[in-house]
């Protein structure tokens, strides 16, 4: 067996190359603009010099001998003509000039004070970073600098100016960089030290560009179009410029041209080496294709979020990954994961052979890849890769040994990783079981839609399965479903019972009696296979019947939605109902108890069977809902009629009042502002009241029991559909805008009376008139900004916590580190207790007393 | 009783402080010393199976939990605090305000708590009137112009000078300074101004009359706005525009309770410690009116990263991930050829200790099962 061995990287050093270093590394000196010659075949000296590395298939590189995809690449050069600023060290070329002596080059600082600045900048420089102690050298040279005397050799110093982007001036004469690079020369090594460079041998010389590093071909790789032409990569491109312009400076400096055509190509080839670096020089107009494209160079290739960075090296693409549209499926667990067949088919798993395993590993290969349950490849021991066909299957199953590696099919109860965007947090990529089932379609339980954030309008979800035992030992321990259910934010459960499942066993704890046979059969049908728990009456009620899913050792105390008492004693349900307070997410008081108690695989079963049992208990009894759930008896009507009618009076009077200037201003409100409040008042009262008339009268229906067990909808929203939709608001007040001093041009100027200021009067069923109507769009759309405004902002702010605060960890002492060292607590969150392990991160101390001492306490 | 205390405090090394104080409240005091003992081991032993696990990313955990709300916060709810004017900002933006520890916030505000027998009804409204910042322009009933005579009166509120207890001499004084070329006469509570030398010029005497309403004559300086409330059995000032340093030196107000909105105001006032818990309560109090659940320890965590060094820094660029050791750590959060650039001219080091340089060559992240390593004997 071949394993390999993987070398950990210790650190990484950032430094810079010097024009030594960058000849020694390279394979290649280019001298020549021309890429391929006539063949097509590429140019010795040219910049696809097949020295640099290979990027066509069938061709060897001439370093390293390897072929496409084996040979990483390799570097090249170019000796420049004449030295260019490198663009990006411009900045620290200034401060170097202008802060060492133009004749001596010691630093302008007396040898006396060198050591006592010394200590202060190294400070400096350790505690907020190197541009911070530039600047602090900055400000510490130019205290001496008043006197224009070198402190070293007396030096008349002069002043050096920096034209953007990269010609320095010293009084009005520009500096050619030769010259620069002659000043840079003369610092001293000690005096580099005061100014931070760590890297040993640093010269500063090195920041003015002789010799220019080519990139490896493999870094800038060109396409084959269609037709077969090439299209060169954008560095190829600015690389081919630099060259071109290099040639030409070379060949007019020894044909002695004029100082001018050398002065003039001398500054293009500074662009054009500038603008490799970066294409976005503020001063500079930037590179662009024939087309006038920009070219894409250095800089840009690497930040932003499609950069090198942030979009190949701190998020990668994987294998063995599938994604497509989620559906509900109540019947599976709630750790699974159903995957259709034809993924699972195309994913894989990679299985050792070993004695025990051979047998049954032979079977897949039987199979073959085409079908289900097969295996697609095996990997032999010397790492050779074979894919499973008719052909093959005979010669692998003889060959079959020890150590082999064959990539079988998925199958049921694999470990998979299971994903949505946005992933907003450790519950949005949880480990699953796979279940592999026909269709097309993943399919989840619907009890995990809410970490996810799914919901079944065509959501597509990511699934990964891991290819080591590692990974899936990690996966399945600490990311299994089951594990998540309590939430780190709060230490509630996130998971739990939802819509039918809620209002099922709410009907069934309320009102449902079922006879003996019904009871059984129900029971069964959600996995309860134990029975013996159930007594011999001839009519079991739902309370009954839901207890014999309960554990008989758990004993809960709590309340309903409503607040009625729920009391569970002995794993027998005594009274209360159960709805979302007890069962739901987000709250799920019960399932809370029992995942405390039982831990979170009997909380994830149990969940699963009672999930089943309302269901179950839903389909068999029937639940519906229809207009006339919502209809309300003709006195119901004309009272909320009366309701309605008489706040609006009342409204309209307390205009008359403000008209009038009878109104008194409540403290601290103008009086306008008072009107309005009183009005709002006025008209939220009858809204209210109408609301509790119309919950009162629509007793009963399906849409008021969904409604009151939690399920779905809530009292005001059948209120809205009943009774009255209510006043619209926009930022917390009445509407007031929209045309000049009106709402609408419907209505009269300045009129403050309720319809005009968008209170709507009529309710969803009756149907809004085309003002009110026009009113609800405006709320409407107002929320629908909010929401289109909100989402990036908080993306953003997310993004900047977690970066900011991702290495944090909780250290073997109990404090909270980052990844320095650097103590930021002492013990977590003040007491070391974890917020998944608590009920919203207290222990439960007045329970225990209550366990030991007993009692009321 | 002395008992009780005693083995309370044995377990002083081994429960945190609020978890013992808990006991001891909630502890009958009839209980017997073994049952305490019991209650206590028990505690203990629930204790240890909550304490959070080493090598846990608590950080991550901790932005998560603040950030897959925010997604569900409201955006602009400038929503008025009890009943007035007093704006406040809440909501996202309050919160990415507090993170990112702005110089300026939009709303500055205080509340003020006032020692008895200021805190009550009676009296509040007088010192709340006297530390507003006032300007001439409010206390003056009426100007007069005389066009003949040339002469500005000001004719101010009798009311307004007794409620705000201010001294018409005293106001002639301050605004002397600002009324140069003119005599000034008073005369109970009126005020005249005399052109010096006549010019001839009504203008000037508009000009004046325009400089003088600005005048700050009282009050003390940022209170723009005061608004009494009550919160529980007193009363409280609430504030737009605020002034720490000044409230807290005025005897009449209880500097222990005082507390004003502004980060970089409170740390040059009271200091970090005061900063950190002023960000935990203010992004609490955002969270709570939000109708969210967010726990407290999360958001400790996020302020005790922005308080770590003694100084306030914002979760920017500039602040919090500017201070961290890992060269390719900064480079992918913002700005990454600035950082690359001067790691290069400075010849760092990256010494990959922590999680994204790890993801970026491949390697396991020093964070939970990536945290330990083994050590074995080769033979």
């Amino acid at each position: 067996m071949n394993q390999q061995v993987h070398k950990k990287v210790e650190s990484i050093s950032f430094g810079i190359f010097s024009p030594k270093q960058i000849t020694e590394a390279a394979t290649a000196k280019v001298v020549t603009p021309e890429l391929y010659d006539r063949e097509g075949y590429p140019v010795d000296g040219g910049l696809m010099d097949l020295r640099l590395g290979v990027i066509d298939p069938g061709l060897r590189c001439k370093t390293c001998g390897q072929k496409l995809k084996e040979c990483p690449g390799h570097f090249g050069f170019i000796d420049l003509a004449r030295p260019v600023v490198h663009i990006k060290f411009v900045r620290q070329i200034l401060d170097l000039l202008k802060s060492s002596c133009r004749s001596c080059g010691r630093i302008l600082i007396p040898d006396e004070s060198i050591k006592r600045y010394l200590t202060v900048l190294d400070k400096v420089g350790d505690e907020e970073g190197f541009e911070a102690r530039r600047r602090k050298i900055k400000e510490v040279v130019r205290k001496y600098k008043l006197k224009e005397k070198c402190p070293h050799c007396n030096a008349k110093q002069e002043k050096i100016k920096l034209e953007k982007p990269y010609n320095f001036y010293e009084n009005e004469i520009r500096l050619s960089p030769i010259e620069v690079r002659a000043r840079l020369e003369k610092l001293s090594d000690e005096d580099l030290r005061i100014f931070g460079f760590k890297q040993k041998e640093f010269r500063p010389e090195w920041l003015i560009i002789t010799v220019m590093q080519i990139p490896p071909v493999t870094m800038r790789p060109s396409i084959t179009l269609e037709s077969g032409e090439r299209s060169e990569d954008d560095l190829t491109h600015k690389l081919g410029d630099i060259v071109r312009i290099n040639q030409r400076l070379f060949e007019n400096i020894n044909a002695g041209a004029p100082e001018v055509i050398i002065e003039d190509l001398w500054d293009l080839l500074q662009y054009h080496i500038t603008t490799f670096f970066d294409n976005a020089v503020a001063q500079l107009p930037p590179a662009r294709h024939r087309g006038g494209q920009v070219l894409k160079t250095l800089s840009s290739r690497i930040s932003s979020k499609e950069g090198r960075i942030r979009h190949n090296l701190a998020g990668k693409r994987t294998d063995f990954s599938a994604r497509t549209v989620i559906s509900p499926d109540p019947l599976i667990e709630l750790n699974d994961v159903g995957v259709p067949t034809s993924m699972a088919m195309h994913l894989t798993v990679p299985e050792r052979v070993n004695v025990w395993n051979v047998d049954y590993l032979k079977n897949y290969i039987k199979n073959g890849s085409k079908k289900y349950p097969g295996a697609n490849y095996i990997i032999t021991t010397d790492g050779k890769r074979k894919a499973i066909t008719v052909e093959t299957q005979e010669e692998i199953l003889e060959t079959l040994d020890n150590g082999f590696v064959v990539e079988r099919h998925l199958i049921d109860g694999d470990i998979a990783l299971f994903n949505r965007q946005p992933s907003l947090h450790r519950m949005s990529m949880m480990c699953h079981k796979v279940k592999v089932l026909p269709g097309k379609t993943f399919r989840l339980n619907p009890a995990v839609c809410n970490p996810y954030n799914a919901d079944f309008d065509g959501d597509e979800m990511n699934l990964h399965i891991p290819q080591t035992e590692e990974a899936r030992a990690e996966a399945k321990i600490l990311m299994l479903v089951e594990t998540q259910i309590i939430s780190p934010r709060y230490g509630l459960s996130v998971v739990g019972c939802i819509q039918d499942a809620i209002t099922g066993n709410y009907l069934l704890t309320k009102e449902l009696v079922l006879s003996r046979n019904e009871a059984v059969d129900l029971l069964y049908a959600c996995g309860q296979t134990d029975l013996s728990d159930l007594s011999d009456k001839d009519k079991i009620d739902g309370l009954e019947v839901f207890s014999i899913l309960l554990p008989n050792d758990f004993n809960f105390i709590g309340k309903d939605k409503s607040g009625n008492d729920v009391k569970i004693v002995n794993g027998k349900l005594k009274c209360g109902y159960m709805d979302k307070a007890n069962l739901g997410q987000e709250s799920g008081l019960m399932l809370r108890n029992i995942y405390e108690k039982y831990g979170p695989s009997y909380t994830a079963g149990l969940l699963g069977r009672i999930s089943k049992l309302g269901i179950t208990v839903l389909a068999r009894r029937g639940f519906s809902i229809g207009l006339s759930d919502i209809d309300l008896p003709k006195e119901a009507k004309d009272e909320i009629h009366d309701v309605i009618n008489k706040a609006e009076q009342d409204a309209l009077r307390l205009i008359d009042t403000y008209y009038a200037g009878n109104l008194e201003a409540l403290p601290g409100r103008s009086i306008l502002e008072t009107l309005e409040v009183r009005i709002l008042e006025v008209l939220n009262r009858s809204r209210n009241k109408s609301g509790d008339i119309a919950m009162k009268k629509v007793q009963n229906s399906a849409a008021v029991t969904m409604a009151r067990c939690g399920s779905r909808g809530n009292p005001l929203q059948i209120a809205q559909m009943t009774a009255i939709v209510g006043q619209q608001a926009l930022r917390g007040q009445r509407i007031s805008h929209g045309f000049s001093e009106r709402t609408l041009s419907y209505f009269k100027k300045n009129d403050l009376s309720p319809k005009a200021r968008g209170f709507i009067r009529n309710n969803y069923k009756s149907g809004m008139t085309p003002h009110e109507f026009f009113f609800g769009a405006m709320t409407g759309r107002d929320a629908l900004m909010d929401t289109a405004l909100r989402t990036p902002k908080s993306g953003y702010l997310y993004r900047r916590l977690s970066n900011a605060m991702q290495d944090l960890k909780v250290d073997y002492d109990g404090s909270v580190r980052d990844a320095s060292g650097r103590v930021v607590q002492f013990s977590y969150g003040e007491d070391g207790l974890d917020v998944s392990k608590t009920k919203n991160g207290v222990l439960d101390v007045p329970k225990i007393i209550r366990e030991v001492v007993g009692g009321k306490n | 009783m002395a008992d009780h205390r005693k083995i309370l405090n044995s377990y002083k090394n081994k429960l945190p402080p609020s978890i013992l104080d808990e006991i001891k409240e909630t502890f009958p005091a009839t209980g017997s010393d073994a049952k305490l003992t019991e209650v206590l081991d028990r505690t203990m032993q629930s204790y240890e199976d909550a304490k959070i696990n080493p090598g846990e990313c608590v950080g991550l955990v901790s932005a998560e939990s603040i950030g897959e709300p925010g997604t569900q916060m409201t955006l602009n709810t400038f929503h008025l605090a009890g009943v007035a004017e007093v704006q406040v900002t809440t909501g996202l933006p309050r919160i990415i305000e507090i993170f990112d520890a702005q110089k300026t916030i939009k709303t500055p505000m205080m509340e003020i708590y006032l020692n008895s027998p200021h805190n009550k009804l009676e009296n509040i409204g007088k010192f709340a009137a006297r530390i507003k910042e006032k300007v001439f322009g409010e206390l003056v009933q009426e100007f007069s112009l005389n066009i003949f005579e040339q002469t500005l009166t000001a004719k101010l509120s009798k009311d307004l000078l007794e409620n705000f207890d201010l001294d018409v001499k005293e106001l002639v004084k301050t605004v002397k300074t600002k009324a140069k070329g003119f005599n000034i006469e008073s005369e109970d509570n009126i005020i005249t101004f005399f052109q010096k030398g006549k010019t001839e010029e009504i203008k000037e005497l508009y000009n004046l009359k325009e400089k003088i309403k600005v005048i700050k004559v009282g009050g003390v300086k940022g209170i723009s706005q005061v608004l009494p409330v009550k919160r529980g059995e007193e009363y409280i000032i609430l504030t737009a525009g605020t002034n720490l340093k000044d409230i807290l030196g005025l005897t009449e107000v209880d500097s222990t309770r005082t507390v004003c909105n502004d980060l970089y105001e409170t740390f040059e006032v009271l200091g970090i410690e005061a900063t950190r818990q002023l960000i935990i309560d203010e992004v609490y109090k955002v969270i709570e009116s939000q109708g969210l659940n967010v726990n407290i320890r999360h958001i400790m965590l996020v302020a005790d990263i922005m308080c770590a060094n003694g100084q306030v820094k914002g979760i920017t660029r500039y602040g919090v991930v500017s201070e961290k050791a890992s060269v390719l750590a900064r480079a992918s959060f913002e700005t990454p050829i600035k950082h690359l650039i001067n790691a290069a001219l400075e010849g760092e080091i990256d010494n990959l200790s922590s999680v994204v340089e790890n993801v970026m060559i491949n390697q396991p992240v020093p964070l939970g099962t990536g945290l330990p390593g083994l050590v074995t004997k080769m033979k």
